[in-house]
């Protein structure tokens, strides 16, 4: 597959990060690896891109992204590559878990 | 005319829980917490400026939510709504299904919970060692989703369950009225100028606050919020963006302060490492808007809660930062 090939893949937005999607609880997005779809998604909608990431430009270290549902954390973190299709979740923090 | 066995049943298990079970060992030692007071955190501050905190992670359960869940099953005891038979039902993200649980098993009480499935481990054994059901819902939905899973449940069997509702029930905020606020004015004997807590429920800030006007109107109750929407602050809730507690009184705190995830987990390592406090991320919120608070001041006397213990973090990444 040529590297300039774009994948398109879904990410679902939890209920309290909707209000900076428009109300919409999943976005179509497209992106080779993790990091490129959030890219993305922030760039879609450029008021969620504080909530998710560092102002030097980092994923915030308790935002958790689950690619089906595999935590990025076991897997390959930002460059984690997603295939067409893909649904990747943006998951609350919750009880001290991911 | 005989009584049924059931209902015999019925009123002996019932004297049972109104006079013996109440008066666990276990649950007399929830509350009459020590009240610890910060050197190292504030030690850029003058002498003049003290900060203590209620070190709630020592109640028996581990966490402040032990007082609203005795509370409110005394309340629940006491109107009637929680009789033998029943199961304990509610939607928590941790801490009052643990007090929940570890009350249930002292009282011999069924409780079942209700929690987003990416709780931690850590949280689910500790609630299944006590001897809990737990049920799972959506990570998405977070607790809100929780919460409404369970009010389907109750709706579809309003026998069945006894639900205490800790967004909605008055004896959550009571418990830290008639316990918490009190005791910090004791132990502070009077002299406590500011008083900082984080909104989960709104239980403690309601409650404690309500208290301490009733004593001084001149003190300064400061709630504390996440500082976003997706946060990672257990516990805590985001008012604009979640389900707003029933008990929560928009009109009650002074001022309020936005700590983020990060600066609340700064503080959680330096309460550990400097303080000797292994307490959870909430705490390190409280405490950091409570140093935020103490910093504006040239005399004072603030007080904080240490809402639970690290121990139940210790699989989190943001011990090893810094």
């Amino acid at each position: 597959m040529p590297a300039t090939s774009t994948t398109s893949v879904t990410i679902h937005i939890p209920t309290p990060l909707r209000s900076f999607t428009g109300g919409s609880a999943s976005v179509e997005v497209t992106g080779q690896t993790v990091g490129e779809a959030l890219k993305d998604l922030v760039r879609r909608h450029p008021a969620l891109e504080p909530h998710l990431y560092t102002e030097d430009g980092r994923l915030r270290s308790f935002v958790n992204i689950y690619v089906g549902d595999e935590d990025i954390r076991y897997l390959d973190r930002d460059a984690t590559a997603i295939t067409p299709g893909a649904e990747l979740s943006i998951v609350p923090s919750i009880a001290g878990g991911r | 005319m005989e009584l049924p066995a059931s209902a015999v049943t019925d009123t002996l298990q019932s004297d049972v829980l109104d006079r013996d079970m109440l008066d666990h060992d276990v649950l007399d030692r929830i509350g009459q917490t020590p009240l610890i007071r910060l050197r190292r955190v504030i030690d850029h501050l003058p002498d003049s400026v003290t900060v203590y905190a209620k070190a709630e992670h020592l109640n028996p359960g581990g966490s402040v939510k032990d007082r609203p869940a005795l509370s409110m099953i005394r309340a629940g005891l006491a109107s009637g709504a929680l009789r033998p038979g029943k199961t304990l039902i509610d939607a928590t993200s941790g801490n009052t299904g643990i007090a929940y649980a570890m009350i249930g098993a002292a009282l011999g009480l069924p409780v079942t919970l209700v929690m987003p499935a990416n709780a931690s481990r850590e949280r689910k054994l500790i609630l299944q060692a006590y001897g809990a059901e737990l049920i799972l819902t959506d990570a998405m939905e977070g607790t809100d989703g929780a919460q409404r899973h369970v009010r389907a449940l109750v709706a579809a069997d309003p026998t069945r369950y006894f639900y205490p509702d800790q967004y909605n029930n008055d004896a959550n905020w009571r418990a830290h009225f008639h316990g918490t606020g009190p005791e910090i004015l004791d132990q502070t004997d009077g002299r406590i100028t500011h008083f900082v807590a984080a909104l989960g429920t709104s239980g403690t800030f309601t409650g404690v606050t309500r208290r301490l006007k009733a004593h001084d109107p001149a003190i300064r109750c400061i709630s504390v919020q996440p500082a976003s929407p997706l946060h990672g602050l257990e516990g805590m809730k985001h008012m604009e963006t979640a389900i707003v507690p029933g008990i929560y009184d928009p009109d009650l705190p002074d001022a309020t302060l936005r700590i983020t995830t990060e600066d609340a987990h700064a503080m959680t390592r330096r309460l550990a490492r400097e303080e000797g406090l292994l307490v959870g991320p909430s705490s390190g919120a409280n405490v950091a808007a409570a140093v935020q608070v103490a910093e504006e001041l040239e005399a004072g006397v603030v007080v904080t809660i240490l809402c639970d213990t690290g121990m139940r973090y210790l699989s989190d990444d943001f011990w090893k930062a810094d």
